[in-house]
């Protein structure tokens, strides 16, 4: 099962103590935004095959949003961090560096 | 005046362990900036208790302070005293950008005591409650099976556990089945 650490309790929470919020980092195009743009907001997504970035939240406990970077195929997790951020923290990349070299998720890399 | 009633009037059943509602409690929830030194001041001055650290509850005379999350807190005092306890803590953090309510009437209350407590709570909640792991002082909250629920821990290993009143009735089902006659684990004694 999967285990995360919530950056705000510092809970040990396993899954069931979490809800899945979908892919992290998604940038926001409202009215006035092209088409495009729009579409690419609310439908497209990434599906990696290893390296992720998560948003979740502490549903059953202190009921905040966070971010968690883990790999899709073993399950490792790399990391969590406050949803308040525009990018992943450089300690949490790095981490992705030395297991998966050269990795690249939309603009990170 | 209307009678007011907590959620399951009291009701209790034993078998490994008491299970028992421990009937109206007054609950105000603060919210706001929990570092800031007006809070610290005004819950000294209105509870006895300073800000709980986090995942914490801290005492007072007048009552308790639970950590509920990086800007939340819940203050647990007598049920006839919540109302003053919303007046004094909005006077002391007057200008600050805060919100005091009384919630005393939205949750449960009930008391798991007895020697296989930590195993009654253990069956039921995802929490390593093992007495290294979760010691008196600690407020986690959590889910019991399919809700969620908060609990601490007295000085006497038994546990406070707190849920939403529209669930009182599953929470107290399951605590009494998960201490039914036979079912100890043993495994934290």
């Amino acid at each position: 099962m999967l285990t995360l650490q919530c950056p705000y309790c510092g809970v040990w929470a396993e899954e069931t103590e979490l809800h899945a919020e979908g892919e992290a980092h998604l940038k926001r195009f409202g009215p006035g935004s092209d088409d495009e743009a729009f579409e690419a907001y609310l439908f497209m997504r990434e599906n990696p095959k290893g390296v992720h970035f998560e948003r979740w939240r502490h549903s059953n406990g202190c009921g905040k949003f966070f971010h968690a970077a883990r790999s899709t195929t073993t399950l490792e997790v790399f990391g969590t961090y406050p949803a308040q951020t525009l990018e992943p923290p450089q300690e949490i990349k790095d981490k992705i560096s030395a297991k998966y070299p050269g990795w690249s998720w939309r603009e990170f890399a | 005046m209307s009678n007011v009633v907590s959620a399951l009037n009291g009701v209790s059943r034993s078998g490994i362990a008491v299970v028992e509602e421990t009937g109206l409690r007054g609950m105000v929830t603060v919210r706001g900036d929990l570092a800031s030194k007006a809070m610290g001041k005004a819950l000294k001055d209105v509870i006895g208790a300073g800000v709980p650290e986090v995942r914490q509850i801290s005492s007072g005379d007048k009552g308790a302070v639970a950590w509920m999350s990086p800007d939340e807190l819940l203050v647990i005092c007598d049920h006839g005293a919540a109302d003053e306890v919303v007046a004094a803590l909005n006077a002391a953090l007057a200008g600050a950008h805060v919100l005091v309510v009384n919630v005393s009437d939205a949750r449960a209350v009930f008391k798991v005591s007895g020697q296989s407590a930590r195993d009654v709570i253990a069956k039921v909640a995802p929490v390593d409650l093992a007495p290294e792991a979760f010691e008196v002082g600690m407020m986690r909250r959590t889910r019991f099976a399919q809700v969620p629920a908060a609990f601490w821990m007295n000085a006497n290993e038994s546990f406070e556990v707190i849920c939403f009143r529209s669930v009182a009735q599953y929470v107290f089902d399951l605590l009494a089945v998960a201490s039914a006659e036979g079912s100890e684990v043993g495994f934290f004694n």
